[in-house]
């Protein structure tokens, strides 16, 4: 009798858990469908590094902070993703500087884009982010020797990297991550749809499922 | 039922509780709601992606562990469960408090424990106007610690 009491008492907890869980993402998809149009005003900025052609139908966008693994990790899979479905997938990178110190890692890529080397500084950033950021913590003394091949004019980023149009870049860019609800990093969103969760076959799902709707 | 009491008397052979049916029913009752509230703090930082801030993790530290004290004290029944699972549930009770009263603002801003990163004070939840995360948490470790005292009553009063 106690016995089944408390199994029957454990299982019905399990299955409210279970129930609530399985309501409520089915309501969030609901919703992120929705919102998809709103979330356009905040992932479209005329600022954002951009990758593909302008005409592309599919827009991805990627949230990211240069000191995150996750989002190191994610950078050759996108790559691969823009390449597999060339022409008809475009890309803008918002920063989401999460991590203590990013900023200024985000602050010395803008910088470098005044060069002209945006992606290849961003390649050698996330390449050589486990030297740069030990704990967790972006240091950016231990950054400068990384960028010494890339035929930077150093002395120029570190006069650069405090411009007010970068500033007013990285402070857009947090303010739409805070609008559009991004927590955490990498976030991606394809046409304004989020991930319906993370992972690299839900955002492959996603970005197939569009680029099927659109051509 | 007559093996269970086999049972009890086995692992306590001194005690003789007038009641156990009922301290069985409060320690039961103290497992539910600790399981209740365990799976609602999972609820709320796995599937709704709130993330927790320090004080809540405190609170965790003290509120999982009751799940499986309270849930082994069960079968067969040790009413000396009340000795681990009452210090776990003071401590949480305290944590509790001591965010409600953060969140209220009554405790001053300058021994606010979070300043940096996720924000004790910012409440992404109420209920009714009063329900909050911290609150729904200090009720459930008040109910647990008043179950186990009444639990210690019912032993001592036989």
């Amino acid at each position: 009798m106690k016995k089944s009491v408390f199994i029957v008492s454990a299982v019905l907890l399990l299955l409210v858990f279970l129930l609530g869980t399985f309501l409520y993402k089915s309501e969030k998809l609901d919703q992120s469908a929705k919102a998809a149009e709103q979330n356009q005003t905040f992932l479209a900025r005329e600022h954002s590094p951009k990758l593909g052609p302008a005409e592309a139908k599919v827009h991805l966008v990627e949230f990211f902070d240069p000191a995150c693994g996750t989002c190191r990790d994610f950078y050759p899979l996108v790559k691969d993703l823009m390449k597999a479905n060339r022409d008809k997938i475009r890309m803008s990178l918002r920063y989401a500087p999460f991590h203590a110190g990013s900023d200024n890692v985000v602050k010395i890529i803008e910088a470098a884009r005044k060069q002209g080397k945006f992606w290849e500084t961003l390649e050698v950033v996330l390449a050589s982010q486990p030297r740069w950021a030990p704990n967790h913590r972006a240091e950016v003394e231990l950054l400068w020797p990384q960028l010494g091949n890339l035929g930077l004019d150093l002395e120029r980023i570190k006069r650069d990297m405090y411009a007010p149009e970068i500033e007013r870049v990285i402070a857009q860019d947090v303010a739409d991550a805070k609008a559009l609800n991004v927590t955490k990093t990498p976030e991606f969103f394809v046409n304004g749809r989020p991930l319906p969760s993370f992972g690299y076959d839900q955002l492959k799902n996603l970005v197939d499922d569009a680029v099927a709707k659109a051509y | 039922m007559t093996l269970e009491y086999g049972y009890m008397n086995a692992s306590e052979p001194k005690e003789q509780d007038h009641s156990p049916e009922s301290a069985w029913t409060l320690a039961f009752l103290a497992w539910f709601i600790a399981s209740a509230s365990t799976l609602g703090a999972l609820f709320l930082s796995q599937v709704m992606d709130i993330a927790p801030c320090v004080l809540c993790w405190y609170q965790r530290i003290f509120m999982f562990p009751l799940v499986f004290i309270l849930g082994a004290g069960l079968f067969p029944f040790d009413a000396r469960l009340v000795r681990y699972a009452l210090p776990l549930t003071v401590v949480g009770w305290m944590i509790a408090l001591f965010h409600v009263l953060v969140v209220a603002g009554i405790v001053p801003e300058n021994i606010r424990p979070c300043a940096q990163g996720i924000p004790c004070k910012d409440q992404q939840i109420e209920w009714f106007g009063f329900l909050t995360i911290p609150s729904l948490s200090l009720i459930a470790f008040s109910l647990i610690g008043l179950l186990l005292l009444l639990l210690t009553y019912f032993k001592a009063s036989k």
